[in-house]
């Protein structure tokens, strides 16, 4: 098989191309040889040179993290988040166990009761976040968008069974009210082209 | 029935003759969609998704019977289309909430909607206000109701209490441009649905039945569901733990569903209990009742040590039925090695009277099983309170009724309106306690193989026929001749005339004969209903397959030997099939296991029940023991099944496997005893890991295995005495419980919610100084108690009862053995 022949099938660009890399080496000489002529080659002293010489110029590229934090992406898919409706605000999730079901690291878990306005009312739920893979899942399978990700990212713990429950998640009241929520739209969010693609069940009123 | 072959979709298969092209399709394999038809019910065509065509004919595959070569296609074009629109009209209105239903993820409607591929509807009506009914133990929501029927057939055709049917939903007619635009068959099930929904037949507001909850388990969407079950989880999250109920002799099917209890806690917790409703039929007991584990923290080393030196110096074990046949077989390896008396009186009445039975049958165990009551079409049952002592027998009864245009006779002394509701075709006959033997000598009479039967017999039940002289009415047919005046038209006038006409006809009229009768002393006796001859002559028309059931008041019965020996004789020289049902849950396996003692010793060990020393799975003894839903075993049924049942929640504690390792038995797990069972007494040698515990696809159980009926030597000696005219008289009480409970297992639970007290019939307190829950002391010759009355309209007349499931209450102490006793109550 040449080289990019396991390609072919594949639809890639013509710019791609295969780097050079030279074989392993095998015998203990060649090897020993190897490490000799990366060590000595210089280019440790060349990547000293330009912090040393960025350091004294201060002109410094990274993130003065914890002071100065990247913007995050609306997609990004960190700690979860639980939404509430936006006219009444009241809570979107109506326990119907979806997320629960569907979670591949079986993180999500979630008490259901009938309550007293004969609906099904969610009396806790939490996930556990030392599980949680962050793949999106949960969200994506969501039918009332009130799960989704969110882009709090900071979640250092002593306890790897740190977990968060539902009132940790929830938007608070007065963010709702105040228009302060913000939708999700990784996975899980309604597609722009959403009302084309819905039919129409006949009404006889 | 014969066999014969009929073709579907091209394939092969055998089948019966009258067999349904539903079920011949499912026996094997072939799919057929079916939501309205329940197995073992009469199909009611709500739905007609059934469709297919056989040998051209578009037919219903539920109530289309099989026939010789018949050639049945599951789907055509035209079926299809039915289909489809079956099923977008089963989603017009109705709510698009699988999110909080409880039936999601086994849902019919689901499944068919995506079956059929609905994704767009294309009718419409306007939907009427249909409020959530809440019934007690179950909660009704009309708006989720596809009106398929099932709980109503379920209801009525299996259970008996016919508590449910459809009534008026108050809606618009459909637009009748659908009857031209539809295809037939949909627009007519639409039509159908669109004027019902489900309502109770009593016209109440509130369900007042036997609480199976088979209606629910039975419905195929979220609209019947049982109210401790509303949203506490979702089916898919729950596992299934295949097991044998252990309340009653019955040991139906059920699983538990279990899952953790909490987000704190993964303790598994049984959120319900489920049952393969296409073949076997929950009670209220077995459905509701599954919380009576015994919770034990961990293994309290004292107190098993205090047992082994209880064990040590005791000489007498007392334990109850409710065990495993493991835990029999225990007991009885600790008494070979030890000599233990063992004391179980319930079970060793009930032993002594298989003992006595297979005198003259020369088996070990009945014939019949509940199975084959269910297929018969003349049942009988006999010293049981049928509906609380084995629910399942009733089921049978009524089904039986139901299904084969089947009838039959319930005796006992009790009224029981529920029986009494089954329909006209059981006769409820009350007989006085202590009478029991001359109902066997009736049903002798009546059924016996005269030729066969011995002499002595023969002539005794002749002694009891006499010739009377009767006046007899009867109507006969005259032909009479009259000259009426009647008006006519004259052709040629036209012109009205009167002419006389003679006009014959014939008139009924009743003459009065005298005729000579035979007279049955034993009707007398028995106390049948008047005209009991003629009821019953039209009751055994066309009549083929012929069941007796007798249950535990004869093994009490002070003439219990006698009643054995009866019932052997009746199964021998008459065409009744037998079923003698066990008292309770594992009694049967006791039975076969034990050899029990009549004596008690000097110091007891008592087994869920008083000790010196206290073994208690009910979580009140000096050391405590796993229930039977925390264990692994086997259960021995009335079918003479040997059923496997399994750990549902986790027990920590000891148990007995645990003292008589310690006393020197070996095994390392209690089922290790399993394949030890005595297979001399009928038991197999089999690994429990072998046991199975299903249906095949055509309603065979494979459960277990079924106890081999092991020949008995008998003497040939087939006497019987005849029967006394001793009876009870006075106000009588007799020991039995109400629906749904059983023993201080059920009595523990959450949701069996069945008052303790003295139940006196609603009929009996309206016309007596008592009223519910007055404080009452019963007194009879052998103890007193005092107590509360409830009121219970699930009997009638005027014996009381006092029920076993409430330890508390010791009504036992009342008795001397039989299950009637005269008593002199009195208010305090
Ligand atoms: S999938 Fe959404 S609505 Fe359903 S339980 Fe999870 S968060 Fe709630
Ligand atoms: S009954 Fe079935 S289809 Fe209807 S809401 Fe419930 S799960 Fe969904
Ligand atoms: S309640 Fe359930 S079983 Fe009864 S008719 Fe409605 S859908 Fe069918
Ligand atoms: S619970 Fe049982 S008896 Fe009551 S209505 Fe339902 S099926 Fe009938
Ligand atoms: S109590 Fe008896 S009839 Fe009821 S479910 Fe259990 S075994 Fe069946
Ligand atoms: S299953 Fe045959 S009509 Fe419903």
């Amino acid at each position: 098989m040449s080289n990019t022949e396991m390609f072919k099938d594949r639809n890639i660009s013509e710019d791609y191309f295969l780097l050079d890399i030279e074989d392993y080496p095998t015998t203990p000489w060649e090897k020993f040889k190897r490490v000799v002529k990366r060590s000595f080659k210089g280019e440790l002293f060349v990547g000293l040179w330009v912090v040393l010489r960025e350091m004294i110029k201060f002109d410094i590229h990274t993130i003065q993290y914890p002071e100065e934090k990247l913007p995050i992406g609306p997609r990004y898919r960190a700690v979860h988040e639980m939404k509430r409706l936006w006219e009444s605000g009241t809570e979107r999730c109506i326990g119907c166990g979806l997320c629960e079901k569907i979670c591949i690291s079986n993180c999500i878990r979630m008490e259901t009761r009938y309550d007293e306005n004969q609906r099904k009312e969610v009396g806790e739920y939490s996930i556990n976040l030392g599980r949680c893979i962050f793949c999106g899942y949960c969200a994506e399978v969501c039918p009332e968008l009130a799960i989704t990700h969110g882009g709090e990212y900071e979640n250092a713990s002593e306890q790897r069974e740190h977990f968060i429950l539902y009132e940790d998640m929830l938007t608070p009241i007065d963010d709702v009210l105040n228009k302060k929520q913000r939708e999700f739209q990784g996975f899980g969010a309604i597609t722009p082209h959403e009302d084309e693609r819905l039919k129409k069940t006949p009404l006889a009123y | 029935m014969s066999k014969i072959t009929i073709t579907i979709d091209g394939k092969e298969v055998e089948t019966q003759a009258g067999e349904y092209v539903l079920n011949a399709a499912r026996a094997n394999n072939i799919f057929i969609p079916a939501i309205c038809y329940l197995t073992r019910c009469s199909p009611t065509l709500a739905c007609r998704i059934c469709l297919v065509e056989a040998d051209g004919k578009q037919v219903y595959a539920c109530n289309a019977k099989a026939k010789e070569g018949m050639n049945i296609v599951t789907t055509t074009e035209n079926i299809e289309k039915e289909r489809r629109a079956i099923m977008e009209v089963y989603d017009v209105n109705h709510p698009l909430q699988c999110g909080v239903c409880d039936q999601s993820g086994e849902c019919e409607l689901q499944n068919y909607t995506l079956e059929m591929g609905v994704d767009s509807q294309h009718y419409a009506i306007k939907d009427v206000p249909r409020p959530a009914k809440d019934w007690d133990h179950l909660h009704y929501d009309p708006g989720l109701c596809i009106v398929c029927e099932r709980c109503v057939t379920a209801c009525k055709d299996m259970i008996g209490d016919t508590s449910l049917k459809t009534v008026p939903r108050g809606s618009d007619p459909l637009d009748p441009q659908y009857k031209e635009s539809m295809p037939k068959d949909a627009y007519a099930m639409w039509n159908k649905l669109n004027k019902s929904i489900i309502g109770l037949t009593s016209g109440g507001d509130m369900l007042d039945c036997t609480k199976c909850g088979e209606c629910a388990a039975v419905c195929p969407v979220g609209a019947l569901v049982d109210t401790h079950y509303i949203y506490t989880t979702n089916a898919w999250e729950c596992e299934q733990i295949p097991a044998t109920c252990g309340h009653c002799s019955a040991g139906c099917q059920i699983y538990y569903d279990v899952k953790h209890t909490s987000i704190e806690s993964d303790e598994p917790k049984i959120y319900r209990v489920t049952n393969e409703w296409n073949y076997v039929s929950l009670c209220g007991a077995g459905r509701y009742g599954f919380d009576y584990q015994n919770k034990v923290e961990g293994k309290d080393e004292e107190a098993f040590s205090k047992a082994v030196e209880a064990f040590k110096k005791a000489d007498t074990i007392s334990f109850t039925s409710t065990i495993t046949n493991e835990e029999a077989l225990i007991l009885q390896r600790l008494k070979e090695k030890y000599g233990y008396k063992l004391i179980n009186e319930e079970a060793r009445s009930f032993q002594k009277f298989l003992k006595d039975y297979s005198e003259i049958s020369g088996q070990s165990l009945w014939g019949s099983d509940l199975e084959e009551v269910h297929h018969s079409d003349f049942v009988v049952s006999v010293g049981m309170a049928i509906k609380s002592d084995n629910p399942n027998a009733r089921y049978a009864l009524n089904n039986s009724m139901k299904m084969n245009k089947g009838a039959g006779l319930y005796f006992h002394p009790v009224k029981d309106p529920v029986i009494e509701g089954l329909g006209k075709n059981i006769v409820s006959i009350y007989h006085k306690p202590l009478q029991e033997e001359a109902v066997l000598y009736l049903l002798l009479d009546l059924f016996g193989d005269k030729e066969k039967l011995p002499k002595e017999i023969v002539e005794y039940l002749a002694s009891f026929h006499s010739k009377v002289m009767e006046t007899k009415k009867e109507v006969v047919k005259k032909k009479v001749t009259e000259t009426v005046k009647v008006k006519k038209v004259d052709e040629e006038s036209g012109e009205e005339i009167e002419v006389e006409e003679e006009k014959t006809k014939m008139v009924n009229e009743t003459i009065e004969k005298e005729v000579e009768v035979d007279k049955n002393a034993l009707f007398d006796i028995v106390g049948v209903p008047a005209k009991f001859s003629e009821t019953l002559e039209k009751l055994l028309k066309k009549k083929e397959k012929f069941a007796l059931m007798v249950g535990p008041d004869f093994y009490t019965h002070p003439n219990s030997k006698n009643l054995a020996r009866l019932t052997a004789l009746i199964e021998k020289y008459s065409p009744f099939k037998l079923v003698i049902v066990p008292p309770l849950t594992n009694s049967l396996g006791v039975a076969l296991i034990n050899e029990l003692d009549e004596e008690k010793g000097s110091f007891t060990i008592g087994y869920n029940t008083k000790g010196d020393f206290t073994l208690s799975a009910l979580g009140d003894g000096d050391l405590d023991m796993p229930a039977i839903n925390q264990q692994e075993g086997t259960l021995t049924s009335v079918n003479k099944r040997v059923n496997p049942t399994n750990q549902a929640v986790p027990y920590r504690g000891y148990e007995l496997n645990d003292i008589a390792n310690a006393l020197g038995l070996e095994a390392e797990l209690t089922v290790d005893y399993t394949k030890e069972l005595p297979v001399e007494k009928g038991f197999e040698s089999k690994d429990f890991d072998e046991l199975p515990n299903y249906w095949e696809n055509d309603g065979t159980e494979v459960r277990g295995y079924v106890l081999n009926n092991m020949t008995v030597e008998s003497k040939g000696d087939e006497s019987v005495k005849p029967f006394g005219e001793e009876t009870l008289e006075g106000q009588l009480i007799y020991l039995a419980n109400p629906v749904r409970q059983f023993t201080p297992f059920t009595h523990k639970t959450t949701n069996l919610d069945e008052k303790s007290g003295l139940y006196i019939s609603e009929e009996y307190l309206q016309k007596s100084d008592f009223n519910e829950g007055d404080s009452v002391r019963i007194t009879t010759d052998s103890g007193e108690l005092t107590t509360t009355v409830v009121c219970d309209n699930k009997i009638a007349g005027d014996i009381f009862v006092l029920p076993t499931f409430d330890k508390n209450l010791n009504s036992e102490a009342l008795f001397s053995g039989y299950r009637f006793n005269r008593a002199s109550i009195e208010k305090v």
